[in-house]
């Protein structure tokens, strides 16, 4: 039985460490779909656990939090849009641009307003999202391997776990079942296509753009107001480089999506559990080989060996309309 | 929408495009000060000050501006050859590698002057080699070297870690770092040229890989403009349909352009390593081969437009130290704002202010932009 515990509690924080890689990848899925390429996901995010653990504790209020950080990560998402749809930028360039200034702006400005050395202030319980506890969780916890999984793994996540989870399928069907979602993706192949039935194709891919920024934003608040209580300086951590490592190891499909992002968070879960623990036949196994497994597989993936990689044929492209 | 096609002069693309971009990088930045409650224009003399009023000072800004150099040519012949090698600083810090074991080799045995050359080949060769595998990748699998690049700097961090914790660092030492390096593996400080200068100073970790990276500006500027291979690397650049007609062959141009560029981002491990710290410690690079990122945008990919640059984010660097120092509201990590800002302006939105400029050129001086030529054809 000790086993067991042991495997409930792994994946128990495998599901904590995926949702801020689910939401973010799913993020860069509407914008890598329409053909804005974004590696901008690890400074939107940032932005956006910066602004919700700020307005959180000034308000006090969770919700005030997750509308700051949605807000602050769309306008960071809008500048990306802004140098890469209006003005034809190097998308690339405007991505790492974004983190760049979302990585210091945050400390200088965390330092200036709260003087913790970038830290927010911790927040109260009415600051964060706390655990909802599924009806009955509490009584079937004594029903064996069924009731643990039940009250344990599936019950007693915050609020924003179960909306990432929730906007899996959502985003299957806004995609696959939508004439907006048909739109997004044909943009992302074949822009001048769309342009000639007449569609805007500055204004979809906008759209997209905003869908992301909006995702980002409820990646960061988890980081900041459900996770942990508060933001500490740089800390998505790469966070936003593995949920594009996972987009792509999936192959830009949202399903696949929301199991790469299990898989990589999975990792991470084991990695803190193995720290220092020797495993039978391999022997110790270096933390930092676990850490660095999520980008090599990526690697492997993208050389083409587990399956092909095939990007949206547009993506990267900046649209000229012909004169 | 008016005149798309005019041509501005030279001095005008060259020149006053990115001095409005830089411009307005900083204004902005200047609001971000303003924001945080200090006076934007004493920051900023405090800044200049910091870095250039004291040969201190500029020793450290041109120790800081030794490392932007080498990874701005990186990603610049990158560039040139259409590709974006943001694997700068992965390259720069797994090239530590290279050099830390040459140094643990020899540096009780040879003079500085035979450790170094080989200290550069190593550091070239092992940040070109973490640059092929990419490269490779790219050329022959089609895998976006943007995100390979980005998985390798990951990679590198992690492997790092790994080697200076369990393996290099000596035993019975606390510090994840390698030991001291003897006076072989020291480089001498270029305290003479400042002195020559007329500055007066006590110690500043400027030293003779400095002189180093000029050579190597110089070098890719030949590379670039005066060779072949260059010619080549910058048609594909250019236009990579043209080269494949040209029969010059794509996977050879990705391979090497990569591997030069890794070969100067893997050199500034010297900087650092032989010519300050004297050891190999956990994140040495500390952001250089992002910085090259924003250098290489601002200098254009030129050398001659590289070195100032270069320059620039050395007083920035140096400056933001004093900086911090005198406003502790405005720490080192303004820098990274600005970096973002510059390659946002400078890089992204390059064309912003262009048609704005071009209409001013056809209003004020129609015939320096070509514009009464082409209508006397078309009457």
């Amino acid at each position: 039985m000790d086993f067991f515990n042991v495997a409930i509690n792994v994946l128990d924080s495998t599901i904590r460490l995926s949702i801020p890689l689910l939401l973010a990848a799913l993020a860069g899925l509407y914008s890598e779909r329409a053909g804005v390429f974004d590696i901008g996901l690890e400074g939107k995010m940032l932005a956006g656990a910066f602004a919700g653990a700020s307005a959180a504790a000034v308000s006090g209020s969770a919700w005030v939090g997750l509308g700051a950080a949605v807000l602050v990560s769309v306008g960071f998402a809008l500048v990306h849009g802004f140098a890469s749809i209006t003005h034809r930028g190097n998308q690339i360039v405007s991505g790492v641009a974004i983190n760049f200034i979302a990585a210091g702006s945050t400390i200088i400005l965390g330092q200036a307003w709260f003087q913790q050395g970038g830290r927010t202030p911790s927040l109260s319980a009415d600051g964060r999202f706390s655990a909802i506890v599924l009806p009955g969780a509490e009584a079937v916890r004594d029903v064996p391997v069924l009731g643990l999984i039940y009250s344990e793994l599936i019950s007693g996540h915050s609020l924003l776990v179960y909306v990432a989870f929730l906007l899996v399928p959502f985003t299957w069907w806004v995609l696959f079942r939508t004439r907006f979602g048909l739109r997004l993706r044909a943009v992302g192949e074949n822009p001048a296509a769309v342009d000639t039935a007449g569609i805007s194709v500055a204004w979809l891919r906008y759209r997209a753009v905003i869908c992301t920024g909006i995702l980002t934003g409820l990646a960061g608040a988890y980081l900041a107001i459900a996770q942990n209580a508060g933001f500490v300086k740089d800390m998505t951590a790469g966070k936003g480089f593995i949920a594009l490592a996972a987009l792509i190891f999936a192959k830009w499909k949202p399903v696949p999506v929301m199991f790469a992002c299990l898989l990589f968070g999975f990792l991470d879960a084991l990695s803190i559990r193995l720290q220092g623990t020797p495993l039978p036949l391999i022997g110790r196994v270096p933390v930092q080989l676990m850490q660095a497994l999520p980008y090599i597989l990526t690697v492997v993936l993208l050389a083409g060996f587990i399956g092909k990689a095939i990007p949206p044929r547009a993506g990267g492209v900046p649209y000229v309309k012909e004169r | 929408m008016s005149a798309p096609y005019t041509r501005l002069p030279a001095w005008a693309d060259y020149g006053l495009i990115p001095v409005i971009n830089l411009f307005v990088a900083f204004l902005f930045a200047g609001l971000v000060v303003l924001a945080v409650g200090e006076n934007p224009l004493s920051a900023a003399v405090i800044l200049v000050d910091g870095a250039f009023g004291s040969g201190q000072g500029v020793a450290y800004t041109l120790y800081y501006a030794t490392n932007f150099i080498f990874t701005g040519l990186a990603v610049a012949v990158a560039f040139h050859c259409g590709l974006f090698n943001i694997g700068g600083e992965g390259q720069a810090y797994i090239a530590g590698l290279g050099v830390s074991v040459v140094c643990l080799a020899f540096d009780e045995i040879l003079p500085w002057w035979l450790t170094f050359p080989i200290a550069i080949l190593a550091a070239a060769a092992v940040g070109a080699l973490w640059a092929l595998i990419p490269a490779y990748l790219q050329a022959k699998r089609g895998s976006h070297i943007v995100i390979t690049t980005i998985m390798f700097n990951f990679i590198a961090a992690s492997a790092m870690v790994y080697l200076l914790v369990d393996v290099l660092k000596p035993a019975g030492s606390m510090a994840p770092q390698t030991r001291q390096f003897a006076e072989g593996a020291q480089l001498p400080k270029l305290t003479w040229l400042l002195e020559a200068m007329g500055f007066s100073l006590r110690s500043a970790p400027l030293n003779i890989s400095f002189l180093l990276a000029l050579v190597m500006a110089v070098l890719v500027w030949i590379l670039i403009w005066r060779t072949k291979l260059g010619y080549e690397m910058r048609t594909m650049g250019f236009s990579p349909k043209a080269a494949r007609y040209a029969g010059i062959s794509e996977t050879r141009m990705i391979i090497i352009a990569m591997m030069i560029s890794g070969a100067l981002a893997g050199m500034m491990a010297l900087n650092p390593i032989m010519g300050d710290q004297h050891n190999v410690s956990l994140d040495f690079v500390g952001g250089a081969g992002f910085v090259g990122i924003a250098v290489a945008l601002m200098g254009r990919s030129h050398p001659a437009g590289i070195v100032p640059a270069a320059i620039l984010f050395g007083v920035l660097y140096q400056g933001g130290a004093e900086l911090a120092f005198e406003m502790p509201a405005i720490s080192r990590d303004m820098i990274v704002i600005i970096q973002g800002l510059v390659i946002l302006f400078a890089g992204a939105l390059e064309h912003m202010f262009r048609p704005t400029i071009q209409s001013l050129f056809v209003t004020l001086s129609p015939r320096s932009v070509g514009v009464v030529a082409a209508r006397g054809e078309g009457a």
